[in-house]
Formats: C-alpha cells, sequence, structure tokens
C-alpha cells in the first residue's frame, strides 16, 4: 500500500512499527546499545550499569478510567527501566502543548505525574514546555526519559531464553486498553473496567530478591502480549508455546472484546509485566509475586520450547492450537 | 462469561467431537457459509478435533471480501472529497483499492472515521450539517436491518447530509452459485446463523430439495459448529437433505419480521457483483427509488465512471467459492499476508486467507 506516508498502524507497535524502527531508524544511528532493540539501552559507565529509555504519551482522551496521560507518562518509562532489571532512579519530562488547554485540565495531569513519582520512588529532574497552535497538538503531549541502576548479577536478555523457562504474567490482560476504547467517541459503553496503569518497579525488585535468575522481562503495552512474545520467540529464536485457559483475562476485558470483535491477547496494558524464568524457581518467584498489589493475580502461562522456533503457538481452551501473530496494523473491530 | 462460556466447555466439545467419529464412515466436503463460523474453526482448532474425512470448505460469507474492488475504488473517491465524512465498520479500512486504502485516505486528511452503528453516521450527519457524511453499507442481511433504519431515520429526520455506498449481498443467491458452479464439491451447508437470525431458513427449503443438499443453520460458538457438523454430518450419513436449525436459541423458521419489514421498506433486491465470483443475478440489496437520495451513488455521479481489475495474481474468487485453499495460492504467505494484502480474503480476519496466516500458517509449514 500508501509506503510514502505515515499511516496511523505505524505507531500501533505492531510489523508496521516494527519495519519503520528497522528500515528508517536503525541504519542511520545503529550501535551496540541501540542494536538489542531493548525497552531500555545500557550502558556501563565507569563500572555501573546505567539502564536508559525513552518514551512518548499521546493518550487520546487524557482521561480515563483509572488514570490519566500524566499517570502513563511516568509508570510507562519507570516501567520500561524496570523490566530490563533496572532500579528507576530520575526521570525527564517534555511537555507538548496546545493552544486553549483548559488550565484545570493540565494542574490535574501535573499532579498526576507528580503521584505516580512519588509512588515509583523516582524524582523528575529535568523538563521542557513548549506550545503549539490550536489544532496543531491534541492537547497535551509527553514524552519521558528516564535512567536507573542496574544491579550486580542481573542480566536480562533474550539469548538467555531457554527452552524449558516458564513465562509468567503478574495479573488479567487488556484493562488498559479496553479502559481508553471505552470512552472513545463514537464508541462510549458502560463497563466497570479501569486501566491497569501502575509502576511494576517494585514488584520487579521483589520478584529479583527471589531469583537474580529471571531470563527476560517486557511490559506488554502497545500491541499487547502477542506483540511482546513475538519478539521474544523471534529475537531468542525459540518457540512461545502458550495455554488459552491459563492466561488471566477478566470477564469485563472478555465481554467487550466480544462485543468489539477484538482479541485480549493484542490489547494494550499498562501495569503488566511478562517474564521468563528457569522453571524450577517459577514457583517461588509466583509466590513472591502473589504478596505484592501489583502480582497478586501472577501465574504461570506458558513455557518455552526446542520447537516450531520464532513462533508463538496457543493451545485452545479446546484442544486445538493457533499461531498467535503479530498484529499487521491496529486491530480493528469487525462487521458481524 | 455466562451464555458465552457453556458453549466453549473443553469436556462438552470433546463428547460432541467423538460423536462426529463414530457416525462418520465417507468422505464428506461441507461448507461453512459464513466468516464468522471460519473464524471460530481456525481460531480454536475446531478442524483439528474432525475426522480426516471430513473437508471443511470456506465459504463465501464473509462480507468484506466479497465487497467488489470497484466499490472500494468508489469508497475511496468519495472518502477523499473534503466535504465529506466516510463512516464505515472497521475492517472494511484496510480492504485495498486498486491504488490505495481508507487508512491512506485517512493519511492524505480525508476525514474517515471507524463507527459501530450506521445509527452513529445518522448521528454524525446531524452533527455536522455542513458535511456529507457517507457510510458505507456492505454485509449481508445480518446488517441490512440496522442499515436499512438508518436510511429510514435520516428521511425521517429530514436529512440532507447524510448518504450510503451500498455493497449489500445476500446468501442464499450465493449459496446457489457455489451449487451451480462446475467445480463444486459441497455436499453440505453449515448455514450462517445470524443471517438466518433475520431471515429465518424457510427459503433454504426448496433449495435443499432441489439441489439434494443438506443444510444445518448453525450457531458461532465451538459447541454450535461441532453440534451443526454433527447433525450434517448424520444427514450426509442417512442420505438425507433438509434444512434443520442447531442455532434455536437465536433462530426460528420465519425469522425476524420486524427486521425483515425494515430491510424491505427502504431497500429492493437486484443484480450484484461479488468479488471473485462476478455478477450474480438477484443477490444484493439496492436502495428504493424512493430513497434514490441517500444513495451515495446518486449524490456523487462522479464516481460512476471508476472501473477496477482485480489483481491477476490472487486467486481469492477461487478460494471464496471453495476452490482451492488459501494455502494452494502460489501468492500466499510470499506477496500476499495482513501486511499486504492482494485480495480481500487476506484483508479480513474473517477472509479465509487471513484466518488461514493468521491461526493456521504454522500448521500447513509455511513461513
Amino acid at each position: 500500500m500508501n509506503k510514502t506516508k505515515i499511516l496511523l498502524g505505524h505507531g500501533s507497535g505492531g510489523k508496521l512499527s516494527a519495519e519503520l524502527i528497522s528500515k528508517m531508524f536503525l541504519p542511520a544511528f545503529t550501535n551496540e546499545f541501540l542494536a538489542p532493540l531493548g525497552d531500555q539501552a545500557v550502558m556501563n559507565i565507569n563500572g555501573t550499569r546505567i539502564a536508559f529509555t525513552t518514551d512518548s504519551y499521546v493518550v487520546n482522551p487524557i482521561f480515563f478510567p483509572g488514570g490519566s496521560i500524566g499517570d502513563v507518562a511516568v509508570h510507562g518509562t519507570v516501567n520500561d527501566l524496570a523490566v530490563g532489571g533496572a532500579r528507576p532512579l530520575y526521570i525527564s519530562a517534555g511537555v507538548i502543548l496546545e493552544e486553549g488547554m483548559p488550565m484545570d485540565e493540565l494542574e490535574r495531569v501535573v499532579s498526576d505525574m507528580k503521584n505516580a513519582c512519588e509512588r515509583a520512588g523516582v524524582q523528575l529532574v529535568t523538563g521542557d514546555t513548549k506550545v503549539v497552535e490550536k489544532g496543531k497538538g491534541d492537547k497535551i503531549f509527553i514524552n519521558t526519559s528516564g535512567i536507573g541502576v542496574i544491579d550486580e548479577g542481573i542480566e536480562m536478555h533474550p539469548g538467555r531464553v531457554q527452552p524449558g523457562d516458564k513465562i509468567i504474567v503478574n495479573g488479567p490482560i487488556g484493562e488498559h486498553g479496553i479502559a481508553i476504547m471505552s470512552i472513545r467517541e463514537g464508541l462510549e459503553f458502560e463497563t466497570a473496567i479501569t486501566s491497569d496503569t501502575a509502576p511494576l518497579n517494585h514488584l520487579v525488585q521483589d520478584m529479583l530478591t527471589v531469583s537474580k535468575n529471571i531470563r527476560w522481562m517486557r511490559d506488554p503495552t502497545r500491541g499487547g502480549l502477542s506483540s511482546s512474545l513475538n519478539e521474544l520467540a523471534q529475537t531468542s529464536k525459540k518457540g512461545i508455546a502458550l495455554n488459552e485457559s491459563d492466561i488471566p483475562v477478566s470477564e469485563t476485558v472478555k465481554a467487550a472484546c466480544e462485543i468489539l470483535g477484538l482479541d485480549p491477547l493484542y490489547v494494550a496494558n499498562e501495569g503488566k509485566l511478562l517474564a521468563v524464568v528457569p522453571a524450577d524457581e517459577a514457583e517461588d518467584i509466583v509466590i513472591a509475586m502473589h504478596k505484592n498489589p501489583q502480582g497478586k493475580e501472577a501465574r504461570v502461562i506458558g513455557e518455552v520450547v526446542d520447537d516450531h522456533y520464532g513462533y508463538v503457538l496457543l493451545k485452545t481452551s479446546i484442544g486445538g492450537n493457533r499461531v498467535v501473530d503479530m498484529l499487521a496494523g491496529e486491530q480493528l473491530p469487525r462487521i458481524c | 462469561m455466562k451464555y458465552i462460556d457453556e458453549y466453549r466447555d473443553a469436556d462438552l466439545i470433546k463428547k460432541e467431537a467423538r460423536k462426529i467419529h463414530k457416525i462418520t464412515t465417507k468422505k464428506w466436503a461441507i461448507m461453512e457459509v459464513c466468516g464468522g463460523q471460519t473464524h471460530t474453526i481456525v481460531k480454536t482448532g475446531i478442524d483439528q478435533l474432525l475426522p480426516e474425512n471430513i473437508t471443511l470448505i470456506h465459504g463465501p460469507g464473509c462480507p468484506v471480501c466479497v465487497t467488489p474492488l470497484e466499490m472500494i475504488d468508489k469508497a475511496l473517491e468519495i472518502a477523499s472529497q473534503p466535504d465529506v465524512i466516510f463512516t464505515s465498520f472497521g475492517d472494511m479500512l484496510r480492504v485495498p483499492g486498486s491504488h490505495k486504502d481508507l487508512f491512506s485516505v485517512k493519511a492524505d486528511g480525508g476525514n474517515v472515521r471507524i463507527v459501530y452503528s450506521p445509527l452513529d453516521a445518522v448521528k454524525l450527519a446531524q452533527k455536522h450539517p455542513d458535511k456529507k457524511v457517507v457510510f458505507f453499507a456492505v454485509g449481508f442481511e445480518t446488517t441490512a436491518p440496522a442499515n436499512a433504519m438508518a436510511v429510514w431515520q435520516a428521511k425521517q429526520l429530514g436529512l440532507n447530509n447524510f448518504s450510503i455506498l451500498v455493497s449489500h449481498v445476500l446468501v442464499p443467491p450465493a449459496m446457489e452459485a457455489v451449487l451451480d458452479s462446475p467445480f463444486n464439491s459441497v455436499q453440505g451447508f453449515v448455514a450462517a446463523g445470524h443471517v438466518c437470525a433475520v431471515m429465518g431458513y424457510k427459503d433454504y427449503e426448496p433449495m435443499a430439495k432441489q439441489y439434494q443438499v443438506p443444510m444445518v443453520v448453525t450457531g458461532f460458538e465451538p459447541l454450535d459448529l461441532l453440534q451443526g457438523i454433527y447433525m450434517l454430518i448424520k444427514q450426509l450419513e442417512e442420505g438425507r437433505y433438509e434444512v434443520e436449525n442447531q442455532y434455536t436459541r437465536a433462530v426460528t423458521r420465519e425469522g425476524n419480521i420486524p427486521a425483515q419489514e425494515t430491510i424491505f421498506k427502504v431497500f429492493k433486491i437486484g443484480d450484484r457483483a461479488w468479488r471473485g465470483i462476478g455478477i450474480v443475478p438477484n443477490s444484493g440489496y439496492m436502495l428504493k427509488d424512493e430513497f434514490a437520495a441517500y444513495d451515495a451513488e446518486e449524490v456523487f455521479p462522479g464516481i460512476s465512471n471508476i472501473h477496477s481489475q482485480e489483481s491477476e495474481i490472487c486467486i481469492s474468487g477461487l478460494v471464496l467459492q471453495g476452490v482451492k485453499k488459501p494455502h494452494e495460492c502460489p501468492a500466499f504467505g510470499k506477496e500476499c499476508t495482513p501486511m499486504t494484502p492482494l485480495g480481500a480474503t487476506m484483508v479480513s480476519s474473517e477472509g479465509a486467507c487471513a484466518a488461514y496466516y493468521n491461526y493456521g500458517r504454522y500448521r500447513q509449514g509455511v513461513g
């Protein structure tokens, strides 16, 4: 199709996004820190391993059940650091405001950012603001960057993933995406679902206290579980086998997905992590997670296998198998 | 989820599958007519539970797939105009036209919006009296009542800025086209439950008799499908060719009479082109003359000059008729993927090719 212009699908976190990065940005900037394409770059500075990440937030609407763009702007960056095994310390914020944005709405966003920083235990240490003409932005865009420190002995990357390893998720999936969709214009539906937006750094530290052998972690945001696990299958060159009946999905998210014709595996999360851990340590890690509010519904959902390399296979609840592919563009509601 | 989980119960499903194994003694080729049924079959792996003697052929019941390229190009032309808000169900947006899709039109500044109901498009027309609001009315008998109601309401409200681009198709003529095809191998139909919820199934009875082909009106959950397949195989094994109803919780023989009345207030039956199949007589709805003012083809006369050619490589027509399986296409999974669809069967998640690509590709050993 039309490859001469940017489409919304280029921002969906699926195949189009991956193509944009690999064909446009990687060739221009390739270096040893960027090449692994992790959620964070890891640099060794004077013997200390520093994790560094950045992310931009363009949520519409900016307030939604369970949070706001201010919450996700802090949590998202904190989580990108945390899933690399880092302790997040400092973040920056670049805020692009649209002319005409009500001041009280900005106050609410800033207050949410402040509370989110406190909850995560990070400090916002530098920032910038710009204002664009009315119509050139969508009330507010936020970019945050963050740095953290990775403690000795922690090594998380796809290369460490072994057949037999277990895959853990910390709770029910798809809640952020459905919460946002429930209030989109033209789509409003009544639901008790709230976004799962939350900082995961404390949960990750609890997990690392039990085991330093966690092989790999990701926070499955845009593109949902399927995108993160497909990336893992491809970069680790292993197979991923999931059990549909073990994947936690709340009744409300299930119902919303049924109505909208969506698959929860592709719906966005803002407070979820996926972890690959050695089989013999999985139980202890899950028990430790259960003690943290962000992990009280943690469970094993599948394993890494020495088969179907590069593919994610789902054993369906009725005993069939299917490939869980990466999303091509945006997930589209079906006609009937 | 109540009333859904019951129909996905693994034990009941295995039990039903065992019943099918028990009664199957010969080779049978059956077609599930509706794209929604194909989706469930491939998504849950029902085909893997069936005896080898049973071949499932995926039918033409995917509205996105059978909408002709020419209609897509007309939609793109309308959506590109500056004073238009073009509304559509979500999965039409990625269907490729000859040169672009609705997403690209949107990227070029076109006002293209996904709606969940044509009535939302009517609301948009009320809200934006300075814009022409057009709804892309595709689909089978299932979506027809709501589309008819949208036009009806627009007329009641006296709106002069709302129209629909109609590409409505009907299931029974498509089933007849399959049966009349010289390549036909279909011996029985798993008929489309939601279409019958609207239209009933009494029209199917003469067809079953004439072609001596059994039909079972079937729902969309895994247990529905296995039960429907069981009833169909039982008929085939016993040499019967009746119309039976598995989906009794939603379908009656007469169907939904008020919905049918709404349809025929607004629509009349006429010839319609199907992507990959060609013109099928009396196979679609078009607006009645008294609603011509709500027909986008009348509102935008310029689009009558659009005549489009289908891709030469794509075999979606043969796939839609059940003559070929998606992976038998040389372009499948290579030139043609959900990212770069050559034909509409790869675009909609209900399309047979996309369903194979997304859920069955690994099993077919491709890619």
